[in-house]
C-alpha cells in the first residue's frame, strides 16, 4: 500500500488505470469468538491502510472503553459493528468489510462461530470463493473448526486456507503446526475442497500476515495476503453450458424485446442457439447487451440483455440454456436444507421457495436425515430447528429450472419464505431431481372433472369447515350435506373425527402430524372433486398456512372457506364430548384453544357463529352460498 | 421481424451512427457493395450468409462508437464472435453487473418502487446503472428528492438539468409543516433540522405515494452499523429498521416480500467503497455537481468546518465576511451542515488523489453522525434512510 501511495501521489493517471484492472475476491473468515478472527480482519484494514485518522481516534477512543487489549489497540473493535455486539464483546451478524491492494479488491464476509449462529455464516459463505477458517494454535483441530468447515464445503465454497493463529503464544512451535496441519487435512479430506492451505499467523504481531515473519524461518508457504491477492479461486465458469436466469422481460415498443438477467454459468454469443427451460422452445441469440453496450460476447456474471431471432414467449422465471445442453427441470427434487427460523421446518408444511428469478409454493415433503453440524453423523428427526441441517425431499407447485448445486451455485439454490411472517426460514442447496415428475405421466383419461361434474348437475367444491372444537362444525355440515341431498346433489363428508379412525389412524396430535393429517385430508377431497362431488370436510384445520395448502391444491373456485366462528366460551360451556374439561385438567396436551393455538380465517367465503344463530340457519346460508354462486348449477 | 429485417434495421442504425454509407457497410457484412440494398428490396439470401452478417456486424457494433472507453471495454471489443477466452471482469466490473442485478430485481418483484436522488456523487452512480439495467428502456421507476430546502442551489440547478435530460420522473418533496414552522438548521439547530426537512419528510413522501420499496445510494464501507446492514432492508410501517431482526440474505436471491404498509429500503451500492464510486465515475465518465470540484466559493468558519455562505439566510456576525477560498465538499447535504475542505483539485484525477493521501474519512464532513459512537445505528431505528 505504501507503494501504492507513492503512486498515486507521483501519477495519479497511472494509478487509475492500474486499478481499474484489479479482480475481486470474496471471501468469508470463520472462527469463534477467541480464535482472533476480528483481530485479523481489523489488522489486514490497518495494515493496508485503509484506517483514517479520524476513525484511528475514535478506535482508540473505543478501545479504552470497551477494549480487551488493555492499552494497545483493539482491532477487532474496528470491525465489530452493532451497538449491542460492542457491548456484548462478540460478533453476532455478517458484516462486510471492504480493503484492497495494488492486484485485488476484498470484500470480507465477516460471520460468528458459535454454533447458534450457523446460519449467518452460511449467509456469508454463500457468496464467497474461498474461507479463511481461523484455529487457536493452543487448542489445534476443535468442533467448531469441523463445523465451519462442513458449513463451508456445503455452500459450495472450494478453496480454504487455515490460518493457525496465536503462534505467539506457542512460541512459533513448528511441531504445534505440523500436528494442526495434519490433522486438518486428514479430517477435511472427504470435503472435497480443490485446495487447503495452511498458515502459521499471529493477527495481533502481525506475523504471516502482511509480509512472511523471520520468526517462522521453517514455513515455506505464503504470507496470508500474498496468497489472497494471487490465489485463483475462478471455477471455469465459463466453459459450464450457458444459463441465463430471466429476471426482467425489456419491451420499449414493438421493435424490442430483450431478456435482461445476470449469467449464471457459460458464455452467450451472437447466433448462438438457446432452448428455453421450461418451455422447450429454441431460438438464435440476435443481440447481446452488457448494460447499454451492444457486445459479441457476454460471460458469467455479466448482467445482460439479450433479444432472440425468433419471437417466442419468454417471461420471468424462465432460464435461457445452450441449445446442447439445457438445465433440467423438475417439481420434485432432493436437497440439503439449512433452517435459519425459530419456528422449525415441519415436512408437508406449505412454503414459498424462491431461485434465482422465481417464485413457486413449495412444500419439504420428506426429512430423510438430519446431519450433526459438529461431526457430520447421520440422524433422524421429523422436523428440522434453527440452525440444523437435513436432507431431504422438495415438492414444487409449478416446475423449475434447475442445475445441481454442486454443478452451479446459482441454479442450485433456494431460499424458502414462510407464507405468513414473509421471512426467510430456510436456504436449500439442491442435489438431483427425484425425476417422478418426468416419469410418473398422469394417466390420460378421455373423462374429466367437467365430464363428471355435468353429469351430476353441479359444480365441484370443497366446503372447507374450521373452527374450534365443539363450535358445531360437523353438526351444520350435516344439515347441509342433508339439504343437497334432498335436492338431488352429490355429496360426501369428510370428518376429522371419522378419518382419524382409518385413513390417519397412525397420526398424533403434535404440530407436525396435525399438518399431516391436514395435508392427506385435503389431498382425499381434491380426489373427490375430481370425481365430481360437493365435499364437505369438517375439521378444526387451527393453522392457516395448512388451510392455504388446501385451497390452492385446487383450482380457484373450488375451495370454500366456513369459520364456524362459535367463541371458545360458548364452545367450552358446550363441552359435548367433555374434551374440554379434560384439557383443562391437563389430560389431554395439545389440545386447540386451550395450549395450542387456533389461527383464525382472514377472508373466509363463510363466517358463521353458531351461539348467534341456530344451526339449521347457518345451514341455510350456506347452500344460500352455493345457489347464489352457481354451484348448483350444471 | 423477419431476420433479414433485423438485419437491415441493424446495420442501418450502425451505419447512421459511424457516419458510414449503407453500402460500405454493406460490403463489410456481405462482401457485396449492394446487398443490403437488394436486401431492402425485397431480395433474399441464405441462412448461411445471414448468420455471418450478424456476426459480423455483432462484431463491428462490439468495436462501438469511437475510441473505446476503458480498457475493459476494448479488451471485450477484440474479444470475437464463439471464442471462450475472454478478459475476466474487473473489480468494477463485477460491482457494476451486481449492483443492476439487484435494481432489476426490484423493478421485477416489488409493486411500486422509487429511487431516493440525493443529487450526491454517489446518487449519480446509482441513476447511472438504473440507466444502465433498463436500457434501452427508462428506468420503470421515478426519482424521488426529499427536499430540505436548504440544499446548494447548484445542487438544485443539477437535479432539474439531470431529470430532463435524461427524460425522467422527479418527484420533489418539501415537508410543508417544517416549512411553514419556519424550520431550519440555524434556528432549530441540525438535530431538529435534519429530524423534521429530512426524516420526516421522507417517511411523509413514502407515505404520500405509498411506495413499496426505495432505492437508496449508501454504502457499507461509510458507517459500521452500515456494514452489517442488508442489500434489501425491511422497515415496518413505521419506517422502522430493526437491526436484530434482519432476514438472511443468501446467495443474489433477495426475498422481496412484504405486508401492506411495510416497506424495503434496497441499497444497490452496498458493496462499492468511496474509492470505487470515484474510479467509476471516472471510468464512465459521469456528471457530477460541480461543488465537487475546487473553486473559489465564499466561506465563513464555524466550529472548525468551512460553511459556504450559498444564500443571504446564512446569518453573519457583526463585521463578519465571508472569504474568497479555493475549496470544494467531499459530501454534500444541507450548506450550513456541510463543511468544505481547502483544497486546487479542479479535475477528478486530482479529488481522486486527494482522496487516496487524505487522512480523515468521508463522514467527518457531516454533522450529524458524530455526537455518540452508535448515532447512525439509532437514527436508523428511527427511520432514517
Amino acid at each position: 500500500m505504501a507503494r501504492d501511495d507513492a503512486l498515486a501521489r507521483e501519477d495519479i493517471l497511472a494509478y487509475l488505470d492500474a486499478h481499474e484492472k484489479k479482480s475481486l475476491l470474496r471471501f468469508i473468515t470463520c472462527g469463534s469468538v477467541d480464535d482472533g478472527k476480528s483481530t485479523l480482519i481489523g489488522r489486514l484494514l490497518y495494515d493496508s491502510k485503509l484506517i483514517y485518522e479520524d476513525q484511528l481516534k475514535a478506535l482508540e477512543g473505543d478501545s479504552r472503553r470497551f477494549g480487551t487489549q488493555g492499552e494497545k489497540i483493539d482491532f477487532a473493535l474496528l470491525v465489530d459493528g452493532l451497538a449491542a455486539e460492542r457491548e456484548q464483546g462478540i460478533t453476532i451478524d455478517v458484516a462486510y468489510r471492504f480493503f484492497s491492494t495494488e492486484k485485488r479488491k476484498f470484500i470480507v464476509a465477516d460471520t460468528p462461530g458459535h454454533e447458534q449462529y450457523t446460519r449467518n455464516m452460511a449467509t456469508g459463505a454463500s457468496t464467497a470463493d474461498l474461507a479463511v477458517i481461523l484455529v487457536d494454535a493452543r487448542k489445534g483441530v476443535l468442533t467448531q473448526t469441523r463445523r465451519h468447515s462442513y458449513i463451508v464445503s456445503l455452500l459450495g465454497i472450494r478453496h480454504v486456507v487455515v490460518a493457525v493463529n496465536k503462534m505467539d503464544l506457542v512460541g512459533y512451535s513448528r511441531e504445534t503446526f505440523d500436528e494442526i496441519e495434519a490433522e486438518y487435512r486428514a479430517f477435511a479430506a472427504p470435503l472435497g475442497f480443490e485446495s487447503i492451505v495452511c498458515i502459521p499467523i499471529s493477527a495481533l504481531e502481525g506475523d504471516n500476515v502482511t509480509a512472511k515473519s523471520a520468526r517462522t524461518p521453517w514455513h515455506k508457504g505464503p504470507a496470508l495476503l500474498p496468497y489472497l491477492e494471487t490465489v485463483e479461486t475462478a471455477q471455469n465458469r465459463a466453459g459450464a453450458p450457458f444459463r441465463l436466469p430471466v429476471q426482467w422481460v425489456n419491451r420499449p415498443d414493438q421493435n424490442f424485446r430483450g431478456f435482461a438477467g445476470t449469467i449464471a454459468s457459460g458464455t452467450v454469443g451472437v447466433g448462438d442457439e438457446v432452448v428455453v427451460v421450461p418451455s422447450g422452445r429454441r431460438s438464435t441469440v440476435a443481440r447481446v447487451l452488457v448494460g447499454d453496450r451492444e457486445v459479441a460476447r457476454a460471460g458469467p456474471d455479466e448482467a445482460v440483455t439479450v433479444t432472440l431471432a425468433d419471437e417466442i414467449d419468454i417471461s420471468r422465471g424462465d432460464v435461457i440454456c445452450a441449445g446442447r445442453a439445457p438445465a433440467e427441470q423438475t417439481d420434485q427434487f432432493a436437497a440439503h436444507i439449512l433452517w435459519m427460523h425459530d419456528e422449525a421446518m415441519i415436512p408437508g408444511r406449505q412454503y414459498l421457495l424462491k431461485t434465482a428469478n422465481r417464485v413457486t409454493p413449495a412444500t419439504v415433503t420428506e426429512l430423510k436425515h438430519k446431519v450433526n453440524v459438529n461431526t457430520l453423523e447421520h440422524l433422524s428427526g421429523k422436523t428440522l430447528e434453527l440452525n440444523e441441517v437435513g436432507y431431504g425431499n422438495v415438492a414444487t407447485s409449478h416446475p423449475i429450472a434447475f442445475d445441481s448445486y454442486r454443478n452451479n451455485r446459482t441454479t442450485g439454490a433456494f431460499v424458502l419464505i414462510d407464507r405468513r411472517s414473509n421471512n426467510t426460514v430456510g436456504a436449500g442447496m439442491i442435489d438431483f431431481s427425484l425425476r417422478r415428475a418426468q416419469n410418473v405421466h398422469w394417466q390420460d383419461l378421455d373423462i374429466h372433472k367437467a365430464e363428471r361434474a355435468r353429469a351430476k348437475h353441479q359444480r365441484p367444491c370443497i366446503l372447507w369447515f374450521t373452527g374450534l372444537s365443539g363450535s358445531g362444525k360437523s353438526t351444520v355440515a350435516n344439515l347441509v350435506e342433508k339439504r343437497l341431498h334432498d335436492m338431488g346433489r352429490h355429496t360426501y363428508t369428510l370428518d376429522g373425527d371419522n378419518v382419524r379412525h382409518g385413513l390417519n389412524k397412525d397420526l398424533g396430535f403434535t404440530d407436525a402430524d396435525r399438518v399431516e393429517n391436514i395435508r392427506r385430508v385435503a389431498e382425499t377431497a381434491k380426489l373427490m372433486v375430481d370425481a365430481g362431488l360437493i365435499v364437505l370436510v369438517s375439521f378444526i384445520s387451527p393453522f392457516a398456512s395448512e388451510r392455504r395448502m388446501a385451497r390452492e391444491l385446487v383450482e380457484d373456485g373450488e375451495f370454500l372457506e366456513v369459520y364456524v366462528s362459535t367463541p371458545l366460551e360458548v364452545c367450552e360451556k358446550r363441552d359435548i364430548k367433555g374434551l374440554y374439561a379434560k384439557a383443562r385438567r391437563g389430560e389431554i396436551k395439545n389440545f386447540t384453544g386451550i395450549d395450542s393455538p387456533y389461527e383464525p380465517p382472514e377472508n373466509p367465503e363463510l363466517d358463521l357463529d353458531t351461539s348467534k344463530i341456530a344451526a339449521h340457519e347457518a345451514a341455510e346460508r350456506v347452500v344460500e352460498y352455493l345457489e347464489r354462486n352457481g354451484y348448483l348449477r350444471g | 421481424m423477419s431476420q433479414i429485417q433485423h438485419l437491415l434495421a441493424r446495420a442501418e442504425s450502425y451505419a447512421a451512427r459511424e457516419g458510414l454509407s449503407l453500402s460500405t457497410v454493406s460490403r463489410k457484412l456481405l462482401n457485396d457493395g449492394k446487398g443490403l440494398a437488394r436486401l431492402k428490396a425485397g431480395g433474399q439470401c441464405t441462412l448461411k450468409t445471414l448468420e455471418q452478417a450478424l456476426a459480423r456486424l455483432a462484431a463491428l457494433e462490439g468495436n462501438g462508437a469511437g475510441a473505446p472507453a476503458s480498457a475493459a471495454e476494448a479488451s471485450r471489443a477484440q474479444t470475437a464472435p464463439g471464442q471462450l477466452e475472454r478478459a475476466s471482469m474487473t473489480h468494477l466490473d463485477r460491482l457494476e453487473a451486481e449492483s443492476i442485478h439487484i435494481i432489476r430485481e426490484v423493478a421485477a418483484e416489488c409493486e411500486n418502487p422509487v429511487m431516493l436522488y440525493s443529487i450526491g456523487k454517489d446518487s449519480s452512480v446509482m441513476l447511472h446503472l438504473a440507466m444502465k439495467a433498463f436500457h434501452p428502456s427508462k428506468p420503470p421507476f421515478p426519482l424521488l428528492h426529499v427536499d430540505t430546502t436548504w440544499k446548494f442551489r447548484e445542487m438544485i440547478r443539477f437535479r432539474d438539468e439531470t431529470a430532463r435530460r435524461l427524460g425522467l420522473d422527479l418527484i420533489v418533496h418539501i415537508n410543508q409543516e417544517g416549512l411553514a414552522q419556519g424550520v431550519g438548521p440555524f434556528t432549530h439547530g441540525s438535530q431538529i433540522h435534519t429530524d423534521v426537512m429530512k426524516t420526516q419528510a421522507l417517511k411523509q413522501a413514502l407515505d404520500k405515494y405509498k411506495f413499496d420499496a426505495a432505492f437508496g445510494g449508501a454504502r457499507r464501507d461509510e458507517e459500521k452499523s452500515r456494514a452489517k446492514e442488508r442489500v434489501f432492508s425491511f422497515r415496518t410501517a413505521q419506517h422502522r429498521w430493526d437491526p436484530k431482526n434482519q432476514r438472511p440474505e443468501l446467495w443474489s436471491i433477495y426475498n422481496t416480500r412484504v405486508h401492506k404498509g411495510e416497506s424495503i429500503r434496497v441499497f444497490p451500492l452496498s458493496n462499492w467503497t468511496e474509492l470505487d464510486i470515484w474510479q467509476y465515475i471516472w471510468r464512465e465518465n459521469i456528471p457530477i455537481v460541480p461543488l465537487y470540484f475546487a473553486a473559489e466559493r465564499p466561506v465563513v468558519e464555524r466550529d472548525g468546518a468551512l460553511i459556504m455562505v450559498d444564500d443571504e439566510r446564512m446569518p453573519l456576525a457583526d463585521g463578519e465576511k465571508p472569504k474568497l477560498e479555493m475549496v470544494r465538499f467531499r459530501t454534500l447535504g444541507c450548506y450550513p451542515l456541510t463543511g468544505a475542505i481547502r483544497s486546487t483539485a479542479t479535475t477528478l484525477p486530482e479529488i481522486i488523489q486527494e482522496m487516496l493521501l487524505a487522512k480523515t474519512s468521508e463522514r467527518q464532513g457531516r454533522v450529524i453522525d458524530h455526537d455518540q459512537a452508535a448515532s447512525m445505528e439509532k437514527k436508523k431505528q428511527e427511520g432514517y434512510f
